[in-house]
């Protein structure tokens, strides 16, 4: 300090106020934190949240339910399956519709690639900033043949609105199928290599290992779920705790890491993917051994939610009169209340739903987990360099439609 | 763990305060008068058989035809050692929507209950740092309360009678 010579009466101040974003090229989102650093250290941080906030709930208070899931697609947009099919679960459990197994299967299988899609982002986007170029550019051609996937389910790759209360919009097409066997043939190879890559690299090692990192208390404290909690040691997943979309009928392991650190986040995420592939594959073969009329369901019989065909449409009356219904939003909502939680791509998807049985929801909740777990991030990062942060924030997978729905 | 057990530990601790109890969907749910919800959350968290330590959800609902009681909290808490979820609510007057705030037991409550108030105007009372948060600061009013419609309503070219505007 001797050698700087500030101009007389400026007060000498020993740590350093940064913005950090709400656009910066480092934080892949619309973040802001102002961050007071000692030289490179973290003395503490704020986050600014809130850019890109659409009042989806209030949204949702003057739509029919069907119209609510392009509201969801916005949340998670890297997984808008996982939300979609939430909120389709969230809708028949309120209704009390029990789908068909062929439909829980296609779901599953559905959801899994929607997991291994937004993993793959937030762990190869690990990689980017601690160096890594190489991962994100290589696994970004499966994340494109998953969205091929749900092009041939659903027309729509980002922002999917896949499916409809009760199941599917339509039947899955042979080529789906091809290109899901494609898939569950060439995606392990991939994953391996793309370990191969990360795990035991040394220099991955060093940027993640003790960076960021959280205690089980502090974690189950902060409402820490998903793989952000299951890195810390607690192995809490929906899908085992609250079975839905007949997840009890398949076996798989739930990863669970010790330290919480980035790599043990980044571990359980690739762990999580082992397992999703698992799934997939488990389910496919169920969806396959499934014969005769069985093998053709793809939605439940609930004429009052779920569109019907087209040809029926011209054809039949019901079928006119429940369309004109459904497109109209005139079905009345049964009064209830339910929250009703899936295991998101990052933790506990809940939605509370209230219902006072008008058209629309009188309330809907959406219990966001990156808007929860996104508060820590301050203690996760106080006391660590300037570059550890920006790991931490990636290898959290903080997506800014969930943050501020 | 059943609802029954849990319902009759908290009327063992808490008598008639704890009042209607109800089991829509299987949660259980009932109503904590405004000034004791934070003993209930301690109570929840401390007892060595109920051990509701998981805060999932904190959010408030707005009933603006239930006169005194406009405004009602509603907490999430779960067992996540037996896997058991319940709810409660805490009804206040809108014209004095005090809280306590729960930050000083869950930390993950700050940002939940920030978002109540930005939304409803609920007041924390305890809260360190009570602010909007996904809502700009000059914002003067709450807007998840039903008297702000989405659509204006004096709106003529969509007065549509037929599909209930």
């Amino acid at each position: 300090m001797e050698h700087i010579k500030l101009p007389p009466g400026s007060i000498e101040k020993q740590t350093t106020t940064l913005n950090l974003g709400p656009t910066h090229p480092a934080t892949h989102g619309v973040f802001q934190n102002i961050v007071e650093l000692d030289g490179e250290r973290i003395v503490s941080a704020v986050q600014t949240v809130g850019y890109i906030h659409r009042a989806f709930e209030k949204i949702a208070e003057r739509r029919p339910l069907y119209q609510i899931t392009p509201l969801t697609d916005r949340m998670n947009y890297c997984s808008s399956p996982l939300n979609n099919i939430g909120w389709h679960i969230t809708c028949e459990r309120l209704l009390k519709i029990k789908t068909p197994k062929r439909v829980d299967y296609l779901r599953i299988i559905i959801m899994e690639l929607a997991r291994i899609s937004d993993h793959l982002i937030c762990n190869s986007i690990v990689g980017v900033d601690s160096g890594a170029y190489t991962g994100f550019l290589y696994v970004m051609q499966y994340r494109e043949l998953i969205y091929e996937i749900y092009e041939e389910i659903c027309g729509s790759r980002l922002t999917t609105n896949i499916g409809r209360i009760g199941g599917f919009e339509r039947n899955f097409t042979t080529s789906a199928f091809e290109k899901l066997e494609k898939f569950i043939k060439e995606w392990p190879i991939v994953l391996a290599e793309f370990e191969n890559l990360f795990t035991r690299n040394r220099i991955f090692m060093e940027r993640t290992i003790g960076v960021g990192p959280i205690s089980a208390e502090r974690a189950l404290n902060y409402g820490f779920t998903g793989p952000n909690l299951r890195a810390a040691g607690v192995d809490y997943d929906v899908r085992v705790h609250t079975p839905y979309s007949s997840y009890e009928d398949f076996d798989f392991t739930i990863p669970v890491g010790k330290t919480g650190d980035c790599y043990d986040r980044f571990l359980v995420r690739n762990g999580e993917m082992q397992q999703s592939l698992k799934l997939i594959k488990d389910a496919y073969a169920k969806v396959q051994a499934m014969k005769g009329a069985e093998a053709d369901i793809y939605h439940a019989d609930v004429p009052e939610y779920y569109l019907p065909d087209k040809k029926d449409v011209y054809t039949k009356m019901e079928a006119l009169i429940f369309h004109f219904k459904i497109v109209m939003g005139e079905t009345d909502i049964p009064v209830g209340e339910i929250y009703s939680p899936i295991e998101g791509a990052n933790g506990e998807l809940g939605f509370y739903l209230i219902s006072d049985g008008g058209r629309t929801p009188y309330r809907l909740h959406f219990r966001r987990p990156c808007f929860i777990y996104y508060q820590a991030y301050s203690e996760l990062t106080k006391g660590g360099m300037l570059s550890d942060a920006i790991i931490t924030m990636s290898s959290l997978n903080l997506i800014a439609g969930e943050l501020d729905a | 763990m059943t609802n029954e057990l849990i319902r009759s530990k908290l009327t063992e601790k808490f008598g008639e305060q704890l009042i209607g109890w109800e089991e829509p969907y299987g949660m259980l749910t009932f109503e904590v008068p405004t000034e004791m919800n934070l003993k209930v959350l301690q109570f929840l968290f401390d007892d060595p058989e109920l051990k509701f330590q998981f805060l999932t959800d904190i959010t408030a609902v707005h009933y603006p035809d239930n006169k005194g009681k406009e405004m009602a909290v509603v907490y999430h808490v779960h067992n996540l050692v037996d896997n058991v979820r319940i709810r409660f609510k805490v009804f206040t007057d809108i014209n004095k929507p005090d809280v306590f705030s729960a930050t000083a037991l869950y930390s993950g409550a700050n940002w939940m209950e920030r978002e109540t108030y930005d939304f409803f105007g609920v007041n924390f009372i305890g809260h360190p740092n009570l602010k909007r948060i996904l809502n700009v600061d000059d914002m003067e009013y709450f807007p998840m309360r039903k008297e702000f419609p989405l659509e204006d309503q004096t709106r003529r070219d969509k007065d549509d009678e037929m599909f209930g505007r």
